[in-house]
């Protein structure tokens, strides 16, 4: 299979602390690969890093980000604002802060159809009626009026990814889109989630802490921990014969609605003392300083 | 015991915010440049209005008609007795505008201070027990907007006599609703937050609530406003001199010295042009010391 | 033979929305209906419920930030749902809530030497600058922090060690009854996990009653013996958390269930939209 998104060794800083430390991993073709990580892991770093949208005083050490064979880091801007959008598309996470609140709902998902895809008016409104009714709202007609406020938490979601999967993206970024979803609208929106991408042929890289999210919808996962990979593979072999300690300390320390109380661990503090001291000792290596 | 250094680690891998410098040091720092500039011309302000009968050149009311309109000492046909030139009577500028600071100085204090009270009691009232009491305020405080402030100054003029008191007066009637309005709305905010229920919770009684939890989130914004108050005071001032109600007789002030100076304009620019920017310099110096009180005092600015 | 220390007999709550026209009475928006609860001295009930379900509502109606507009509660053995503020003053000492987010519910402005010793001084109990010092930082030391944070003001903690500070401040006068309102919601699971712990243990060792809110099942499992669920703002199911989650009889209980994504690898589990029972796997036992 081929790789449509491939990051290697992806070093960067803001100012002088690290927040990646040599990230790598690739997104195949049509896969859904989960990127697992606690606050402060550096999962959204990751998700900016891509996007270009990293504060002013954040550099990029070294490595590189290849989508459909091209260095995304080294691109101009033009062809990267080209790309980012309708090739690549991203789900944010908090659907009241990612929309408009003073424009309608159609308005946003138009402007996108016609910036990327060149549609005229008309023919923008038509096809944002039909995203929204392939995201299973009803009356799209109607909701195309709406402000985002006037609409509940999985409908705003909804409408997120409707644009994301307006232009026909070969890869979607989902950045915890669930997370601030009930239990049963998220079922509903992964599910939704799952649908499109079968149908536009996108892969996702799906960016999220909550594992039973990750087991659910992604094939492969990776395991972030203060900017680092610390396991990675195929989600059934890392969540029943997890490798590294911390994947095995997060899995004793959730909390699973069909074991008793007993069985919930914390993370020791001694294993994440020790992972931290292990990445300010990679920090000193010549080859993680500052050029 | 629940192993504690597990948060404790999360300070030190930088998930959270690392220990506190000491309180001053982050104070001032906070404050920036703003406290410092703002601060320093407040600090010459107050200064001057002290110390004007000891180091003004001459005595403001003393006419010297034969040196009338002498410009500054250090341009042509000036004199070193004199140094920032004299007025049309031969008063010296410079000692006129340093005891204007004191008639500066005066007006701003009381009249700020007097707004600030009573704005801020009727402002927490309407905050605090909302309902028709909020109502009855807020619609007094819209009405008492509508009516124009010159006019309303003129109006207490006639009736108090024209001078100081009348300007002082003027301003706390006006103003008193920037503070109300301010207040009111700041306390209705505070009283939704959690910590005001968490209150409750707690067993506090509306008026300890008020003295112990939401006065001091107010403090700063009442610095800052009363801060920017006297800048507005001072202007005031000048407005109404022009108007006629800021009479000068015995108190000069740097209204009073630019509506004289008007006239001479042409011929003698300095007279109206000094006092202004003296004017320019107080108000700035106290929106910039109000602005920097303001990031100093809170403890979670967001710059 | 269980004593029932808290109970709500046909709970009710009800506001007025905002009228559209000036003249017709507004609408009367029913937030709690008809909520009959009965939570035993040392026991552990959860209310479940997703957003909208009225179950903020319900857990200020139970430490009385708020007045029902029917039924009544019971703490005790006596009825509090009409006191006043002034006569529910001394209940405050034994009836306290833990707030969802601690950013909020702490106030900025204060620090945690003043904010975990409120409660102390309004009543009291405090006898001097000193002292207030020492007895925020017996509080710290219960919830497992640091004695040194007495002088450190909310934004200088973690979301962590911010909660752990709302749960010190709700034991500063030892109460018997705490409703703890999304106190986990929003924190990473390792901090979760210390925070369920340390509630765990303080219940153990104070032998506090807890009535503990949260929209995650998961999270119910961990530290509740009862579960309530609540849709809309009424009951429609409750019982000992094994029974509700072997054999959920509630068609929405059943949903909910389903609906949560155990971290297990389960093709076909994005496909299937019937909500069934999810089979009860380890530990059967409550």
């Amino acid at each position: 299979m081929s790789a449509v998104l491939t990051i290697d060794n992806l070093h960067v800083a803001i100012g002088t602390t690290n927040v990646l430390r040599g990230v790598s991993l690739t997104v195949e073709a049509g896969e859904v690969r989960g990127l697992v990580g606690e606050s402060g892991a550096g999962k959204s770093m990751l998700g900016r890093t891509l996007f270009g949208l990293l504060p002013a005083n954040a550099t990029v050490r070294a490595g590189r980000i290849t989508f459909e064979g091209r260095d995304l880091l080294r691109l101009p801007d033009q062809e990267r604002l080209s790309l980012l959008g309708r090739r690549i598309a991203l789900i944010p996470q908090d659907p009241m802060t990612s929309l408009n609140p003073v424009r309608r709902v159609g308005a946003q998902l138009t402007a996108v159809l016609r910036r990327h895809l060149g549609l005229s008016k008309r023919a923008a409104l038509n096809r944002a009626a039909e995203l929204l009714a392939d995201v299973a709202i009803r009356e799209p007609a109607r909701v195309l009026d709406l402000y985002p406020h006037e609409m509940s938490g999985g409908m705003r979601q909804r409408v997120l990814i409707a644009i994301a999967f307006a232009c026909d993206p070969a890869l979607v970024i989902a950045d915890e889109p669930t997370t601030a979803l009930d239990v049963t609208v998220q079922r509903q929106v992964l599910q939704l989630v799952e649908r499109l991408r079968l149908r536009h042929a996108a892969a996702i890289l799906f960016v999220t802490h909550d594992l039973g999210v990750v087991a659910k919808i992604c094939r492969s996962m990776s395991v972030l921990h203060a900017g680092r990979v610390l396991e990675e593979g195929l989600t059934a072999d890392v969540l029943t014969k997890p490798h590294h300690a911390y994947t095995r300390a997060l899995l004793a320390a959730t909390p699973r609605a069909d074991r008793p109380a007993e069985a919930l661990k914390p993370v020791p503090t001694v294993l994440i003392e020790g992972l931290w001291a292990e990445a300010h000792r990679l920090d000193r290596l010549p080859s993680m300083r500052p050029a | 015991m629940v192993d504690a250094s597990a948060d404790l680690l999360l300070t030190t891998s930088g998930a959270a915010p690392r220990a506190v410098p000491s309180r001053w040091r982050s104070v001032l720092s906070r404050g920036g440049a703003r406290l410092w500039v703002g601060g320093a011309l407040v600090s010459l302000l107050l200064i001057v209005a002290l110390l004007a009968p000891q180091i003004a050149p001459h005595d403001p009311l003393e006419q010297d008609l034969l040196s009338a309109q002498l410009p500054p000492s250090f341009t042509r046909g000036g004199d070193a007795a004199y140094p920032l030139g004299t007025d049309s009577l031969g008063r010296c500028v410079l000692s006129r505008l340093m005891f204007s600071a004191r008639t500066a100085v005066l007006v701003a204090l009381i009249a700020a201070s007097l707004a600030a009270v009573i704005g801020i009691a009727f402002g927490l009232i309407a905050g605090a027990f909302g309902g028709w009491i909020d109502q009855l305020v807020s619609r007094m405080i819209d009405v008492w907007m509508a009516f124009p402030p010159v006019l309303l100054s003129i109006v207490l003029a006639a009736v108090i006599g024209a001078g100081l008191t009348s300007v002082i007066a003027a301003i706390v009637v006006v103003d008193w609703t920037r503070f109300a309005r301010v207040v009111r709305a700041e306390t209705t905010a505070q009283l939704a937050r959690d910590y005001v229920a968490a209150a409750r919770v707690l067993g506090l009684t509306r008026g300890e609530m008020l003295r112990l939890e939401i006065l001091p989130n107010l403090v700063p914004l009442i610095v800052t406003l009363l801060s920017v108050e006297m800048g507005i005071a001072i202007l005031v001032e000048v407005i109404l001199s022009f108007v006629g109600i800021s009479a000068s007789g015995d108190m000069p002030s740097w209204g009073g010295m630019i509506t004289e100076g008007r006239q001479l304009v042409y011929q003698a620019p300095w007279i109206m042009a000094l006092p202004i920017v003296c004017v320019i310099a107080s108000v700035i110096g106290f929106n910039l010391l109000g602005d920097g009180l303001r990031a100093a005092l809170d403890p979670v600015q967001r710059r | 033979m269980t004593e029932i220390l808290l109970r709500t007999g046909q709970l009710g709550f009800s506001y007025p929305q905002r009228s559209s026209s000036v003249f017709r009475k507004p609408a009367l928006r029913e937030v709690i209906r008809g909520v009959d609860l009965a939570v035993a001295r040392g026991a552990v009930l959860g209310l479940v419920g997703e957003s909208g379900s009225g179950k903020t509502t319900l857990g200020r109606l139970l430490v009385r930030l708020l007045e029902p507009t029917s039924g009544g509660i019971q703490f005790d053995g006596r009825e509090i749902s009409h006191l006043s503020d002034a006569e529910l003053r001394p209940l405050r000492a034994r009836i306290q809530m833990i707030f969802q987010d601690p950013q909020s519910s702490l106030n900025p402005r204060l620090p945690l030497s003043v904010t975990l010793t409120r409660q102390l001084q309004v009543y009291g109990r405090l006898k001097g600058r000193k002292d207030r010092r020492d007895r925020a930082a017996d509080l710290l030391h219960l919830v497992g922090l640091p004695t040194a944070f007495v002088d450190r003001y909310p934004h200088e903690l973690s979301g962590g060690q911010r909660q752990r500070a709302g749960i010190a401040r709700a034991l500063a006068l030892q109460p018997d009854f705490i409703v703890a309102d999304e106190i986990v919601s929003g924190l990473d699971v390792s901090t979760q996990a210390h925070i369920l712990l340390l509630l765990k243990e303080l219940r153990a060792r104070l032998g506090l009653t807890l009535v503990f809110i949260s929209h995650d099942l998961s999270v119910i499992r961990v530290l509740c013996d009862d579960v309530a669920i609540l849709q809309a703002g009424q009951v429609v199911e409750h019982g000992p958390v094994a029974r509700i989650f072997a054999h959920p009889q509630a068609a929405y209980t059943r949903q909910l269930l389903s609906a949560i994504p155990l971290p297990d690898v389960e093709p076909g589990w994005l496909d299937d939209t019937t909500p069934t029972a999810r089979p009860q796997q380890q530990g059967s036992a409550a």
